[in-house]
C-alpha cells in the first residue's frame, strides 16, 4: 500500500493469519484474525482503517483523547480505543449499542454513550472539551451538520476525521456533488486539510480531515 | 463555583462518588450548554482523587447508564405496541358511540348540543340541576375521559414505535407501523411475512372472498391509509401498494434483525413512488399530444 504518513503509535502493519494488514493490540471483539496480542484491522470494514491504508495524515498520534460519533457495534472504535487514550463512543441505535457495551467492557478508557450525535448538548456534560480528535462515521442525512455541531469538543489544533457517505445524503445525486456540498457546510466551522475517496475499500465514501477554524 | 449551576455542570455535580443510581440518571438525562475540562473539574471538586480515578468512575458510570438505557429501549417491545394500538381503536370507537348517545340525551335537556366528542366536551362543563342532567353531564364526562385516554395512548405509540421498529415507523408512521405489527402478530411475525401478504394485511375478508372465487383480488389492506397509496391515482394504486408493501417488509426485517436506521430503503421507496406517479403525468402529456 502507499507509504504516506506514519501510523499512530499502537497501529502497525503486520502479517496476521498470512495476510498483511493493519493491526492493534487489544482484546478481540468480532472474530477478527489475531497473532499473539495483535488483532487484524480490516480496512474494508472500517473507514478509518481505509484512511490509514491510503496514507492519509489524520493527525492521530496514539494516546489521543477522542470523541467517536457513530460507533455502531464498536468494530472500528475498538481499534481506536486500543491505540488512543480516553475515547468517548456515541451511538444512537440501541441494538448495536448492546455489542458496543461488550467492546467497552474490556477497554477501561472507552466510554459508551447511547446518544444522538445531532444533539451534543445531551452528552456535553460527559464528554470533555479540548479533545485531540473527532472520528465521525454517522449514516444519517446531514453528516456535515453533525460535524459542525460537535466542533465545540475539539481543541484549537484538534482534528476532525470524518467519513461522508454519499447515499446517506441523497441516493440519486452524483456523489461528487454531495461531497462538495458537505465540504462546503464543514467550512462553517472547519478548515478542510485533506479530502479523498475511500475506494476500493468503501464505495461512494469521502474521507475528510479538517481542523477547527 | 460555576459547576453548581445545572446548565453548566458536569454529570458528577451533586453526586456522591459511590451513588451509582444517581450517576446513571445524570448521564442518561443530563444536558449542558457546552463541554468543559470535566476530569480536572471533578478532581478539584473532590469527586475523584485524580484524573485516572475520574476515568475509572466514568467508565463504570457510562457502562451502567448505557446498559440501562439499552435495556429500557428493548423493554419497549412490540407486545406493548400491539396492546396499545388495539386499546387506541377500542377507546376511539367507544368514545364516538357514547358521544352520540350523550349528545342525544343532553340535546333533550340543554339547548344547542353539538354532536361528537367536541359536543360531549361542551356538555361536560355544564352545571347540572336535575337528576337527569346529572346523568347526562356525567356520561359526557366519561366520553371526554375516554377520548383523552385515546389521545394519551396515541402519544405513547408515537414515542414507542420508533424505538421498537425505527425503519418501519419512519416509513409508515408510528400508528400504521403499530397496526401492521398487530395484524401480523408481532414484529418477528411481520418480518417473516412475504410482501404480498403485507400488502393485503387488514383485507382478509376481501382476500377470502377472492379465494372462494367470487371477488377480484384485493389490491391493498390497511396500507391504503398510507399517503403513497391513497394519494396515488386509482389506476396506479396497485403498483404503489406493491412497492410500499415490498419496502415495508424490508424495513420490518431490518428492524427485527438489526435495529439500525438505514436511509437507503427509504430513498429507494421515494424514488419508486415518484416513478409510479410520473405515469399519470406522462398520460396527461400523451392525451394533450393526441388533441
Amino acid at each position: 500500500m502507499s507509504a504516506g504518513s506514519p501510523l499512530p503509535v499502537g497501529v502497525e502493519r503486520r502479517t496476521v493469519a498470512g495476510e498483511e494488514t493493519l493491526a492493534t493490540r487489544g482484546e478481540p471483539v468480532y472474530g477478527e484474525p489475531t497473532d499473539g496480542d495483535w488483532r487484524a484491522w480490516n480496512a474494508s470494514r472500517s473507514k478509518l482503517g481505509a484512511m490509514f491504508e491510503h496514507g492519509m495524515e489524520t493527525g492521530l498520534a496514539g494516546g489521543d483523547r477522542v470523541l467517536y460519533l457513530g460507533a455502531a457495534a464498536g468494530t472500528t472504535v475498538s481499534h481506536v480505543a486500543d491505540f488512543a487514550g480516553p475515547t468517548y463512543a456515541v451511538e444512537f441505535a440501541p441494538r448495536p449499542t448492546r455489542d458496543l457495551l461488550d467492546v467497552a467492557q474490556s477497554r477501561d478508557r472507552l466510554f459508551p454513550l447511547l446518544k444522538d450525535a445531532r444533539s451534543p448538548e445531551t452528552y456535553a456534560h460527559v464528554v470533555e472539551s479540548d479533545l485531540d480528535a473527532i472520528v465521525q462515521d454517522v449514516a444519517t442525512r446531514g453528516q456535515a451538520d453533525v460535524a459542525v455541531r460537535n466542533a465545540q469538543f475539539l481543541a484549537d489544533d484538534g482534528r476532525l476525521v470524518a467519513a461522508i457517505k454519499a447515499r446517506s445524503e441523497d441516493v440519486t445525486a452524483d456523489p461528487e456533488a454531495v461531497f462538495d456540498r458537505a465540504v462546503d457546510r464543514l467550512g462553517d466551522a472547519y478548515e478542510v486539510l485533506d479530502r479523498r475517496r475511500l475506494e476500493p475499500y468503501h464505495e461512494d465514501h469521502l474521507a475528510v480531515i479538517a481542523t477547527p477554524r | 463555583m460555576t459547576n453548581h449551576d445545572p446548565a453548566h455542570a458536569g454529570w458528577f455535580a451533586d453526586i456522591l462518588p459511590d451513588d451509582a443510581d444517581s450517576a446513571t440518571a445524570a448521564i442518561a438525562e443530563g444536558t449542558t450548554d457546552q463541554p468543559r475540562h470535566w476530569p480536572e473539574i471533578a478532581v478539584e471538586s473532590g469527586f475523584a482523587a485524580d484524573v485516572d480515578d475520574y476515568y475509572d468512575r466514568l467508565h463504570k458510570a457510562t457502562l451502567d447508564a448505557t446498559r440501562t438505557a439499552v435495556a429500557e429501549h428493548e423493554r419497549a417491545d412490540d407486545r406493548q405496541l400491539v396492546h396499545a394500538i388495539r386499546s387506541l381503536d377500542d377507546c376511539e370507537r367507544t368514545a364516538n358511540e357514547l358521544a352520540e348517545r350523550a349528545a342525544e340525551w343532553a340535546g333533550g335537556l340543554f339547548a344547542d348540543v353539538d354532536a361528537g366528542i367536541e359536543g360531549a366536551r361542551e356538555v361536560a362543563t355544564y352545571e347540572p340541576n336535575t337528576a337527569a342532567e346529572r346523568r347526562a353531564v356525567s356520561l359526557a364526562t366519561r366520553v371526554v375521559d375516554l377520548a383523552d385516554e385515546a389521545e394519551a395512548i396515541r402519544e405513547f405509540i408515537e414515542r414507542t414505535a420508533p424505538a421498537v421498529a425505527p425503519n418501519l415507523a419512519a416509513m409508515a408512521g408510528p400508528v400504521l407501523a403499530s397496526r401492521l405489527i398487530a395484524l401480523a402478530g408481532g414484529l418477528e411475525a411481520l418480518a417473516k411475512k412475504p410482501s404480498g401478504t403485507v400488502q393485503v394485511l387488514g383485507a382478509e375478508d376481501a382476500l377470502f372472498a377472492h379465494l372462494e372465487g367470487h371477488a377480484p383480488s384485493p389490491k391493498h389492506g390497511i396500507i391504503f391509509t398510507h399517503e403513497y397509496v391513497r394519494e396515488t391515482r386509482p389506476a396506479d394504486r396497485g403498483s404503489a401498494a406493491r412497492a410500499l408493501a415490498g419496502k415495508l417488509t424490508i424495513a420490518a426485517r431490518i428492524d427485527h434483525y438489526s435495529g439500525d436506521h438505514r436511509e437507503g430503503v427509504h430513498e429507494d421507496l421515494r424514488d419508486r413512488i415518484a416513478t409510479i406517479r410520473a405515469r399519470a403525468e406522462d398520460d396527461e402529456d400523451g392525451a394533450e399530444g393526441d388533441r
